[in-house]
């Protein structure tokens, strides 16, 4: 994010300096968009929740019903049912795929708040100031992405107050949400911990909340897909990987 | 880059390998790797039963229902053995039926259907999940797999119990391993790991294992091997382990 200097001016102070006499520290903070440890972080969630859509859709074909309280079967009313057929087989070798993806996950989030506080990301980055917390600048907000308003540069390089709650959102109840009512599945864990799942109404009520979150979750993702594509995917992913953004749109 | 940040970072490069390699030493010693650590998805597998054994460590209890809980009707994903040997024990009420139990112990045995039924029984009202989604909560009766293992003096090396089944040709999901399963020492001690020969104050029925199945608390269903034959304590997996999906089943 830029403060006070403008892209291009500091885009041609950053090309006076020979590279190699330039600490490394100064350049990457004067134009960094997005932190390492952010970077980092990124990579591990898309790995695990990719991972784990596809490895958790492989579980869920084997019993596409849903129930509440601690037993559900074919011979139980259920909550309700997905329009899928039911095939026995794919849950027993998607179940190590599923908790393999799941540690990239944990330790993703783990790594991305203990170092979001020490770097102040959070607060900076994401907690919307007092004056964007309101109806009006969040209403404002979807208002411009409803009229097709295109983004001014500027604001494609930073987080409006909805992108900011989102993100929020995503990392503070939807990951320990899934992580939750995974876990309270586990007949292991739930012997150490079991108010983790009689809190939620059983085992099958957890199951069922593990499968809103999952799709709340796919639905953050097909969105935030939909909006990279539509602001500009390679140069945000580019970003993302390298930290910086592209030259040439850094100079527009 | 100078020398001295070279040499930093190989002695930081060194130090973590190092650091790493005493703490796969140091797991292997407290038996938190388990027998599939080398496969596709061996590290998913070692940290989640690593970090399981090390949060159950305790011998933790799991939840147990009261009668009230009991499901009306219980599900199986597949029938009994229809093979000529089991039917033809099975027909006679299991009478010519015998649990061996082999491998590191001190004294190899076999025992009766009567004469586990004489053994201390215990009772256990636990809910049964299945890896596919669905569950049912059943009571259990059995003896305490502890108190046979005593009886067999379970050799201090001995590091799993390797449960045989009777081959199961019908079984329709052939893909889930229905030829044997193993367990560690930990689940095999464990207050309520019971070989199971009641159900539902009843003699255990054909489709849920009769006579005798393995019944743990903090595993998911099928790693409850039904139809046991044979139990074998051994040191090393590689030569039991085979078939799909995980083998620790807690999570």
């Amino acid at each position: 994010m830029q403060t006070g200097v403008s892209s291009a001016s500091l885009d041609a102070r950053v090309r006076a300096i020979p590279v190699i006499e330039e600490p490394a520290a100064t350049r990457s903070t004067q134009s960094l968009r997005h932190l390492a440890i952010v970077r980092a972080s990124h990579w591990l969630f898309a790995t695990g929740v990719l991972g784990l859509i596809v490895s958790g859709s492989g579980i869920l074909i084997s019993h596409p019903r849903f129930y509440w309280g601690e037993t559900g079967n074919v011979a139980m009313p259920s909550l309700f049912d997905l329009p899928l057929p039911m095939i026995i087989g794919p849950s027993v070798w998607n179940r190590p795929i599923h908790f393999f993806f799941a540690w990239f996950l944990v330790i993703g989030a783990v790594t991305y708040v203990i170092a979001g506080l020490a770097t102040k990301h959070l607060r900076k980055d994401l907690v919307p100031s007092k004056t964007e917390l309101g109806w009006r600048p969040i209403v404002s907000v979807i208002w411009d992405h409803v009229r097709w308003k295109r983004t001014s540069a500027d604001e494609a390089w930073t987080y409006n107050v909805v992108q900011r709650l989102t993100y929020l959102i995503v990392v503070f109840v939807l990951f320990p949400g899934i992580v939750w009512t995974g876990l309270a599945m586990s007949f292991a864990v739930m012997s150490v911990f079991p108010f983790m799942v009689t809190v939620l109404g059983g085992h099958q009520s957890a199951r069922t909340l593990h499968f809103v979150f999952a799709s709340l979750l796919l639905t953050f993702f097909l969105v935030h897909m939909a909006m990279l594509c539509l602001i500009g995917f390679r140069a945000h992913v580019q970003a993302m990987i390298t930290g910086h953004k592209p030259q040439k749109e850094a100079a527009e | 880059m100078s020398k001295l940040l070279t040499r930093r970072s190989l002695v930081t490069a060194g130090l973590v390998t190092a650091a790493g390699a005493t703490g796969i030493g140091a797991a292997a010693r407290y038996g938190l790797i388990p027998p599939d650590y080398a496969t596709l998805y061996g590290a998913g597998e070692t940290l989640t039963y690593a970090t399981q054994r090390l949060l159950t460590s305790g011998n933790s209890l799991a939840r147990e229902f009261t009668r009230s809980d009991i499901s009306k009707i219980p599900i199986v994903n597949g029938p009994a053995p229809s093979d000529v040997p089991f039917q033809r024990l099975a027909a006679d009420g299991f009478k010519d039926w015998r649990l061996q139990i082999e491998g590191l112990v001190e004294r190899p045995a076999s025992f009766t259907l009567d004469e586990l039924r004489n053994m201390p029984s215990q009772s256990h009202i636990l809910l049964h999940a299945c890896e596919q989604g669905w569950s049912y909560i059943a009571e259990w009766t059995g003896v305490r797999l502890a108190h046979v293992l005593d009886l067999v003096k379970t050799k201090p090396e001995a590091r799993y119990a390797v449960f045989m089944p009777y081959p199961n040709p019908q079984q329709t999901t052939g893909i889930i391993r229905t030829q044997f399963d193993s367990i560690d020492m930990a689940d095999a001690l464990h207050p309520q790991t019971i070989l199971a020969y009641g159900m539902n104050s009843e003699t255990l029925p054909a489709d849920f294992g009769a006579p005798l199945r393995l019944r743990m608390s903090r595993e998911i269903g099928w790693k409850n091997t039904k139809y046991l034959q044979r139990i074998i304590l051994t040191d090393r997996m590689d030569t039991y382990r085979k078939g799909a999906g995980t083998w620790y089943g807690g999570i």
